[in-house]
């Protein structure tokens, strides 16, 4: 099974909803659609889905063009963020239903129903109504009656967005195994980007209505082809600072300076980025050093991020361990100049940093 | 792009166009010819041009007098029945319990006057009024006051704007109180928060929170109170004399009781025109801004 | 600004077996920044309430500043809240919405006006004074929530109930922050209820987890990470939680399942019920020689670190792989010895030197 999208797009009203996009999705790992509310993350779903008509371009399901198609005569499945169950029905048959409606035979279905409640441990719950189960086994039964279906194209939206913190680490961990054993395109919607990192895979990143980068998680996020997709993919927030680049250095104003990377041109405007776990309050070998005042501190007991002011930028700090500065003293902040992103003034990334690759 | 368009879908259209053509095209465009003649029914037509127009517009005529005469009773008759049944509506809606067994027993009691076919309610008002055996009209004579909807015009009105509050508030009270139903408790926890009372609650959260039912429910009942004919009828008949000959009450008088029917058709249209301009003003009014909290999502 | 206190506080909903609340004895002082953390029916939100007063406790008493007001409904606690979804009032301005709670108690116009003016500053609002509340975006309205609160200058304190749960993750960011920086700008009691780790940690001075209607620990987050009281919280705090490794403890030794011995860093005495050693996955390395052989099941690249899941002796493990070292074949792990933690029936045993 595979999906590809050929420069669909969507306006509404004179407006583009959703810039052309043209993508290939595979099996066997999720394809995470990673971007803030609004990005166009739901639109493009919908367009996979069927439920809404691009304007313009091609949707092919293995090579078959479907892009007329209703949802009915597509084989999609789709969770929700809301745990979407029949209430009077049992988990067996809420995952059931698709089977019965497909009229398969009843062993099979019986076959199916208890391998999809294994795959997402719901074994013990089969009797149950969807009222008397907590919401991580609610949305589990929602994502079995997905997958029950064997449906060529599974969509995911923010399914883990309205569970507890811990439930949601559970099932990230969980889903990678069911993307990789199942045979379907797993397409998952979310705004958070350390969930995209967990479920690994593919990650296509939106902005504002565009894919601004498509590729694997660890890739895109090490090297972000523009600034709109650094800013999606980074949680902290990206720190980012104006550099004018002369003489072979980038001047950061009030004459901090670092060296430039090489594969520059002469001299330009470009746009310092750099996460907030690549600075460091403790010098470090070759470091560029600037001068910062704290603003607040934040202790989440084995790391704390430590908002600065360096002159009227606010930046953010991933410290390991403890660090309390006291609001409004001076700070000096460390960073490999290695690690930085440099964007040109239309935000493409122009020097690609020294950073370790994923495993 | 250019794609190319199958157009045989078109046909799939044509048996409901044949529908609307024949139950609603057909019967209008024959009152729309009727209303350009002067006849009497019997196949005999002479053309009039817009003179019925004409007349019915300009007050000095016999016909235009007695169609400003019913316009003007009919609008007042529908001003008072939404000036009373949408706030007592949305105050009794207001006061039904939550929840409980109440809730099942106050709806099915609320229900009950909508479920009473319309001639019925008028019978019923009818002999509820009359002052030798009604209930109302018989204990109003017996506490020493003069009621009698037959002769004083004034009890006439009372008689039928009471049986329409009556008839109509239940259906009010419905929709406010599912409007009231759907409201998260956030909202009432915030305003108990606030140290918002019961009447700050009422104008922050509830009323702007029931705004879209009650445009729905002032729409509808100013619809049917504009156009309302069995009820009056029953009781009053349009009298005494002329004081409850509401528009619906004088077009079948002049239509079936006089054969008139170019006249008829003429004010017909008129009458349909004030409903749906009113409608139209009044929903363009009340829904302007609101679609902007639409398509908040991505 | 408050003291509350709780003496024998215990709630058990009508015709629920059991207590949603357990019984519990707390004080949370004046101008502390507090927060319950807990999973979905933890009690939380039920003692979240009881403070709040939209909940009337059956059982014990809840003091502001050592006045019992514990019969006393929401509107007579000074107390304001934060929902989980945003709550303006859609007709109303920014401003009027941020008024109306001075409104309702009859403060003079011209003192409303100076403190909603102060408030909107505090809260970046003041460019947006004028505006219909209906058509601002989901931050803003929980800004505006939370100024409801701010300008009442007799506010005993601020609650809020998962506030950031509807907020995109950069915007969280921007509010969690200028939450701390407000709590520092008008010290006011402020507690925050929430499941999520990382918003707790980060906003609160003092954490409280809550797990099956009891509070399992209060503790600053430092405490939390590095000294769970019950196997419980080190699980629920932080990502991923707490390793358990089954085991016998011999004084200063930890005997897994086969026999191989660790180090501990105290002595203990003879443990009852079931005994797991502990330790978290910052503090277990992956290397290539010594330690304890492993299997390697997956590796998470979270971009800023890597976490290698792993199996020991059959029992699932998270460790850290260090930055830049390939995945050896052959993984074997070493733990920060001074970090492991021995548990007994869930809680944490003391040990000796």
């Amino acid at each position: 099974m595979s999906l590809a999208l050929r420069g669909v797009g969507l306006s509404a009203g004179g407006r583009a909803v959703l810039h052309p996009v043209t993508l290939d999705l595979a099996p066997g790992q999720p394809n995470v659609l990673l971007g803030p509310t609004g990005a166009g993350k739901t639109t493009l779903l919908r367009l996979m889905a069927g439920l809404d008509r691009p304007g313009a371009g091609r949707i092919l399901a293995e090579g078959r063009d479907v892009t007329g198609l209703p949802p009915r005569r597509r084989s999609v499945a789709m969770v929700y963020q809301q745990f979407i169950n029949y209430p009077t029905l049992s988990v067996f048959e809420n995952i059931a239903s698709p089977l019965r409606v497909a009229r398969l035979p009843r062993d099979e279905i019986g076959r199916r129903v208890r391998e999809a409640a294994r795959l997402l441990r719901l074994e013990p719950f089969l009797a149950r109504r969807p009222s008397e189960l907590s919401g991580g086994q609610q949305q589990r039964t929602a994502i079995a009656r997905a997958l029950v279906k064997r449906a060529a194209l599974v969509l995911m939206d923010e399914p883990l967005a309205n569970l507890d913190y811990k439930l949601r680490e559970e099932l990230r961990e969980e889903l990678p195994r069911l993307f990789a054993e199942s045979g379907s395109v797993f397409v998952y919607a979310t705004t958070e980007p350390a969930e995209a990192l967990m479920l690994g895979g593919q990650v296509a990143t939106l902005s504002e209505g565009r894919l601004t980068q498509f590729g694997p998680a660890g890739v895109v996020f090490r090297r972000p082809a523009d600034l709109a997709t650094a800013r999606v993919f980074s949680d902290p927030p990206l720190n980012e600072a104006p550099a004018e680049l002369s003489g072979g250095r980038l001047h950061l104003g009030a004459g901090i300076t670092l060296p430039a990377p090489p594969g520059l041109p002469e001299s330009g405007r470009f746009t310092l980025g750099i996460r907030a776990h690549e600075l460091s309050l403790d010098p470090l070998p070759g470091a560029v050093a600037l001068p910062a005042r704290a603003r607040l501190a934040e202790v989440t007991g084995s790391e704390s991020y430590v908002h600065l002011d360096i002159g009227d930028l606010a930046w953010v700090v991933l410290a390991p361990g403890v660090r309390r500065p006291e609001p409004g003293t001076a700070v000096t902040v460390y960073f490999d100049p290695q690690r930085v992103l440099l964007f040109d003034a239309r935000g493409r990334l122009s020097a690609t940093p020294d950073l370790v690759e994923a495993a | 792009m250019s794609k190319p368009r199958d157009q045989r879908a078109w046909l799939l259209v044509l048996p409901v166009v044949a529908l609307v053509a024949f139950s609603a095209l057909i019967p209008v465009m024959t009152v729309v010819n009727y209303s350009l003649q002067d006849t009497f029914g019997n196949n005999v037509f002479f053309w009039n041009g817009l003179g019925w127009f004409r007349d019915l517009l300009d007050p000095a005529t016999e016909f235009g007098g007695r169609f400003r005469g019913a316009l003007w009773r009919t609008l007042l008759f529908s001003a008072l029945c939404l000036l009373i049944e949408v706030p007592l509506g949305i105050g009794v809606a207001l006061t039904l319990p939550r929840r409980g067994w109440g809730v099942a027993a106050s709806l099915v009691l609320l229900a009950l006057p909508l479920l009473i076919p319309w001639n019925v309610v008028g019978t019923i008002w009818q002999v509820f009024g009359r002052g030798d055996i009604g209930l109302l009209g018989a204990a109003l004579n017996g506490l020493g006051i003069d009621y009698n909807y037959a002769q004083d015009p004034l009890d006439a009105w009372i008689t039928v704007v009471l049986m329409d509050v009556w008839h109509w508030t239940s259906l009010v009270v419905l929709l406010c109180y599912a409007g009231l139903r759907a409201i998260p408790d956030a909202y009432y926890q915030a305003a108990r928060v606030d140290g918002a009372g019961a009447w700050a609650v009422f104008r922050a959260i509830q009323l702007p929170k029931l705004q879209r039912v009650l445009t729905i429910a002032v729409l509808l009942r100013f619809m049917d109170s504009f156009m309302i004919y069995t009820e009056p009828f029953v009781v009053t008949g349009g009298g005494p004399g002329n004081a409850t000959t509401f528009l619906s009450i004088d077009l079948v008088k002049i239509a079936l009781g006089q054969f008139d029917l170019g006249k008829a058709a003429a004010m017909s249209i008129v009458y349909n025109l004030i409903v749906l301009t009113v409608c139209w003003i009044f929903f363009a009014t009340t829904t302007r801004g609101q679609s902007e909290a639409v398509g908040e999502r991505s | 600004m408050a003291r509350i206190a709780f003496e024998a506080l215990a709630h058990a909903y009508p015709g629920a077996a059991g207590h949603a609340l357990k019984p519990m004895d707390m004080v949370w002082e004046h101008a502390g920044a507090y927060a319950l953390l807990g999973p979905s029916g933890c009690g939380k939100t039920t003692l979240l309430n009881i403070v709040s007063g939209l909940l009337h406790p059956s059982e014990g008493r809840v003091l502001f500043d050592g006045r019992d007001v514990t019969g006393l409904p929401t509107e007579r606690r000074n107390v304001a809240q934060v929902f989980q979804f945003p709550v303006v009032y859609d007709t109303m301005t920014v401003r009027e919405n941020l008024a109306f709670p001075l409104r309702n108690r009859g403060v003079p116009a011209a003192a409303a006006r100076a403190r909603v003016e102060h408030v909107a500053g505090l809260l970046g609002l003041a460019a947006r004074l004028d505006r219909r509340a209906r058509n601002l975006g989901a931050d803003e309205k929980q800004k505006i929530s939370l100024g409801r609160g701010l300008v009442r200058d007799d506010v005993a304190a601020i609650l809020f109930d998962e506030p950031l749960t509807v907020i995109d993750p950069h915007l969280k960011w921007e509010l969690r922050a200028r939450l701390k920086e407000l709590h520092r700008q008008v010290p006011t009691t402020m507690i925050y209820v929430t499941h999520d780790q990382t918003e707790a940690l980060t906003f609160a001075d003092r954490v409280v987890v809550m797990s099956e209607g009891e509070v399992v620990q209060v503790g600053s987050p430092e405490a939390l990470f590095e000294h769970p009281a019950h196997s419980f919280v080190g699980h629920f705090i932080g990502s991923p939680g707490m390793n358990f490794l089954s085991c016998a403890v011999e004084g200063r030794e930890a005997v897994l399942p086969s026999g191989q011995r660790l180090a501990l860093p105290r002595a203990y005495p003879p443990l009852r019920g079931k005994v797991e050693l502990g330790i978290r996955p910052e503090f277990a390395t992956v290397v290539r020689e010594g330690g304890l052989p492993a299997r390697l099941r997956r590796v998470e690249d979270l971009g800023r670190r890597r976490i290698a899941r792993l199996e020991v002796e059959g029992m699932p493990l998270a460790a850290t792989l260090p930055e830049g070292m390939p995945v050896p074949a052959e993984p074997r792990l070493a733990f920060d010895a001074v970090r492991l933690h021995v548990y007994a029936d869930g809680w944490l045993a003391e040990g000796e030197g």
